[in-house]
C-alpha cells in the first residue's frame, strides 16, 4: 500500500526525482545534433536511432492495420512495393541489375526509382520491399562503412557490411520492416554478393534475385548463367533477365538500371527502357545482339500466324 | 522468403487481426484522409509547387473546410507541399520549420534543397512505426541553380523528379503531367528539368489541371482556393508571371525569388 502512495504522490522526494527524470527526458528529445552540422542527418548520425512507437498494447499490429496492403487493399498508408532486382557473381566481377517501378497498391507511383543504392565506390545495395526501409537503412549502413574505414584504415569487407545490416534489421524483427536486399561489392576476397532481408536471413552466394518479379528473372538467369561468362555476356544476361521480369510481372517494369562491379569499384552501365528492349533491343551496347527481346519480334516471319513479309515482287523487264 | 512484394492475397502470410482485436485506445484514432491535391513541376531555373485549399472529411459529418493552405514556403528557395491527414501535416511542417530555424541559427544560412530533402527523409522515418500520414512534395532551387522536385512517401523514401502530383486527384493528373512533361512515353533515366517548357506554359498546365480536376472530382475532394508557389533561381526572368493574382513573397532580395499565385477554384 505504501509503495502505491509513493508512486502516485505529487509531493516528496520520489516524485521530485520523477519530475526531474521527465524533464531530462524532454531535453533528450532534441539532442545537440539538431543544432550543429549534423542537422541534416537528424537521428541518423547519432548512434542507434530512436523511433516513435504508438502507445498501444501491440504496436506492430497497430502499424500493420494501417499499412498492410496485401491483406487490406483499402488501408490508409500504402508503402511502396514491388520490384525485380538481381545480382550475380562471375569471373569478371558482379553484375547488378534492377527495374525502376514503384507501386503503391495497384497504382504505379513512379517509373524512375533508383533501386540501387551506391553505398560507397566499392559497395552497392539493391532495394526490394519497403522503399523507405531500404533507403534509410542502406544510407545508415553507408555512414557506418565510412566510419569503419576511418577507424581501421581499410575498406569494410562485403561480408562485414552485410552482417552489420543484417544485425541491425534483426533487432527490429517483428516490427514490420520489409526489406530484401543484396549487398554487392569487391573486397580483399574478390567479388562478393550477400543477400540480407528483414527477417534476419543473410546468405552468401553467387546468384540472387529478389522481388515480385524474381521468379521470372531467375528463369532467364539460371539458363544463361555460368561462372566463365564474358563481361558482355554477363551484362546482357542481367539486362535480359530484368526485361523478362518487367515484361511478365505487373509490379515490375519501366526501365532497367545496370551496374558492373570490378576490382576498381562499381561502374554504372546505363538505363535501358524495357518496352524499347522488347521492340528494338537495348541499343548499341556490348553484348547486345541488335534485336528486340520480344517473342513476337524474334520469331517474326517464322510462324504461321505471323508469316514472312511477302517477297518484293521483282518485275522482269524484257 | 517473406513478402517483399505484392504476394497474391491467396497466399499472403498473415491475415489482419480484426479491428477490435487491436483495441486502439481512444486517443489514438486512425488518421483520416483530409483530401486535397498537390503538385509540383520543375523547368529550367524555376519550380512551380501548387495545392488546393479545400479540406473534406476532417470533421466527420460536417461540411468541408474552405481555406486550409497545404503549400508552405520554407526558405527563399524551398517550398513544401503536404497532403494526407491535415493534423499530421501541420505538425510536420512545424517541425521542419523548427529544424530549419535551428540550422539557420547555427550556420547563418539557409539549408540547401537536397539537405532539406534528406532532413525530411529522416524526420519521416523517425516515425516509421507510427507514421505521419502525409505525402510530401518538396520543390525549389538547388545550389547549382537548377530546379528540383523531391517526392516522398509517408515513411520517407524519396526521389528527385521532374513533376509529381499527389492526393485525391493524383491518379487523374499524374498521367497527364507525364504526357506533357516527359518528351517521350518512356520516362527519362535521370530526372532533371523539363527543358522544353516555359514558365508560362507550366503555370497554364497547373491551373488548367486543377480547374478540370475540380470539374471531374466529387466536390469534397478538391476545390475552393488554389495556391501556386513559383520559385525562380537567381537571375531567371519573371516573364510569364505578369498575370492576375501573383504577389512576390521573397524575404531576402538578391537571391532566389518566390512568388505566390492565388486563384479560386469554383
Amino acid at each position: 500500500m505504501n509503495t502505491f502512495v509513493q508512486r502516485f504522490s505529487t509531493t516528496g522526494a520520489l516524485s521530485e526525482a520523477r519530475k526531474a527524470k521527465a524533464l531530462a527526458a524532454d531535453d533528450e528529445e532534441f539532442s545537440d545534433a539538431a543544432w550543429g552540422s549534423e542537422a541534416g542527418f537528424g537521428n541518423i548520425a547519432n548512434g542507434v536511432p530512436t523511433f516513435a512507437v504508438p502507445a498501444v498494447p501491440d504496436p506492430s499490429a497497430f502499424l500493420r492495420l494501417h499499412t498492410d496492403d496485401h491483406a487490406d487493399p483499402s488501408c490508409r498508408i500504402k508503402i511502396q512495393h514491388g520490384t525485380t532486382t538481381l545480382a550475380f557473381r562471375y569471373k569478371g566481377g558482379v553484375i547488378v541489375a534492377v527495374d525502376s517501378r514503384a507501386t503503391a497498391g495497384s497504382y504505379i507511383a513512379s517509373g524512375t526509382v533508383k533501386k540501387v543504392i551506391e553505398i560507397n565506390p566499392y559497395l552497392l545495395g539493391t532495394m526490394a520491399g519497403g522503399a523507405a526501409d531500404c533507403q534509410y537503412w542502406e544510407t545508415y549502413l553507408g555512414i557506418h562503412c565510412r566510419l569503419h574505414e576511418l577507424r581501421n584504415r581499410e575498406r569494410i569487407s562485403v561480408s562485414a557490411a552485410s552482417k552489420y545490416l543484417s544485425n541491425l534489421v534483426y533487432s527490429y524483427k517483428g516490427m514490420g520492416l520489409s526489406m530484401g536486399t543484396m549487398i554487392c561489392g569487391w573486397d580483399k576476397t574478390g567479388p562478393a554478393v550477400f543477400y540480407v532481408d528483414s527477417d534476419g536471413t543473410r546468405l552468401k552466394g553467387d546468384l540472387f534475385s529478389v522481388g515480385s518479379g524474381s521468379t521470372h528473372a531467375y528463369g532467364v538467369l539460371d539458363q544463361g548463367y555460368h561462372w566463365d561468362l564474358s563481361d558482355e555476356e554477363a551484362q546482357e544476361l542481367g539486362r535480359r533477365s530484368i526485361y523478362a521480369a518487367g515484361h511478365r510481372d505487373a509490379f515490375s517494369g519501366n526501365t532497367c538500371n545496370l551496374y558492373h562491379i570490378k576490382q576498381d569499384g562499381w561502374h554504372f552501365l546505363g538505363n535501358f527502357d524495357i518496352s524499347k528492349m522488347h521492340y528494338e533491343g537495348p541499343g548499341d551496347v556490348p553484348g547486345s545482339f541488335g534485336k528486340g527481346y520480344g517473342y513476337d519480334i524474334r520469331v517474326e516471319g517464322r510462324s504461321s500466324a505471323n508469316p514472312p513479309p511477302a517477297a518484293p515482287t521483282t518485275t522482269v523487264t524484257a | 522468403m517473406a513478402a517483399y512484394f505484392q504476394a497474391p492475397t491467396a497466399y499472403s502470410r498473415t491475415a489482419l487481426p480484426p479491428l477490435a482485436a487491436v483495441s486502439a485506445p481512444q486517443h489514438l484514432v486512425p488518421p483520416s484522409d483530409t483530401s486535397g491535391t498537390i503538385m509540383a513541376i520543375t523547368g529550367v531555373g524555376f519550380t512551380v509547387i501548387a495545392g488546393d485549399a479545400r479540406r473534406g472529411d476532417a470533421f466527420g459529418a460536417y461540411p468541408q473546410v474552405r481555406f486550409v493552405p497545404t503549400v508552405f514556403r520554407l526558405t527563399d528557395k524551398a517550398v513544401l507541399a503536404t497532403n494526407g491527414f491535415a493534423s499530421d501535416g501541420n505538425i510536420f511542417i512545424k517541425k521542419v520549420r523548427q529544424r530549419l530555424d535551428w540550422y539557420r541559427h547555427a550556420h547563418a544560412k539557409d539549408m540547401s534543397l537536397h539537405a532539406i530533402a534528406l532532413l525530411i527523409q529522416s524526420m519521416l522515418y523517425q516515425r516509421r512505426f507510427c507514421p505521419f500520414y502525409v505525402h510530401n512534395i518538396l520543390g525549389g532551387i538547388e545550389d547549382d541553380g537548377s530546379g528540383a522536385v523531391y517526392s516522398f512517401d509517408e515513411v520517407g523514401s524519396y526521389v528527385r523528379e521532374t513533376c509529381r502530383a499527389a492526393g485525391s486527384a493524383s491518379t487523374m493528373l499524374q498521367p497527364f503531367l507525364d504526357s506533357q512533361i516527359y518528351p517521350k512515353s518512356s520516362q527519362p533515366p535521370t530526372p532533371g528539368s523539363a527543358t522544353h517548357l516555359s514558365l508560362a506554359r507550366v503555370l497554364a498546365l497547373v491551373m488548367d489541371s486543377y480547374k478540370h480536376a475540380a470539374d471531374r472530382l466529387s466536390h469534397d475532394q478538391i476545390g475552393d482556393g488554389l495556391e501556386v508557389y513559383i520559385v525562380l533561381s537567381k537571375g531567371t526572368s519573371t516573364q510569364g508571371l505578369n498575370i492576375e493574382g501573383v504577389s512576390e513573397v521573397t524575404s531576402i532580395p538578391g537571391g532566389e525569388r518566390i512568388f505566390l499565385l492565388r486563384r479560386s477554384l469554383a
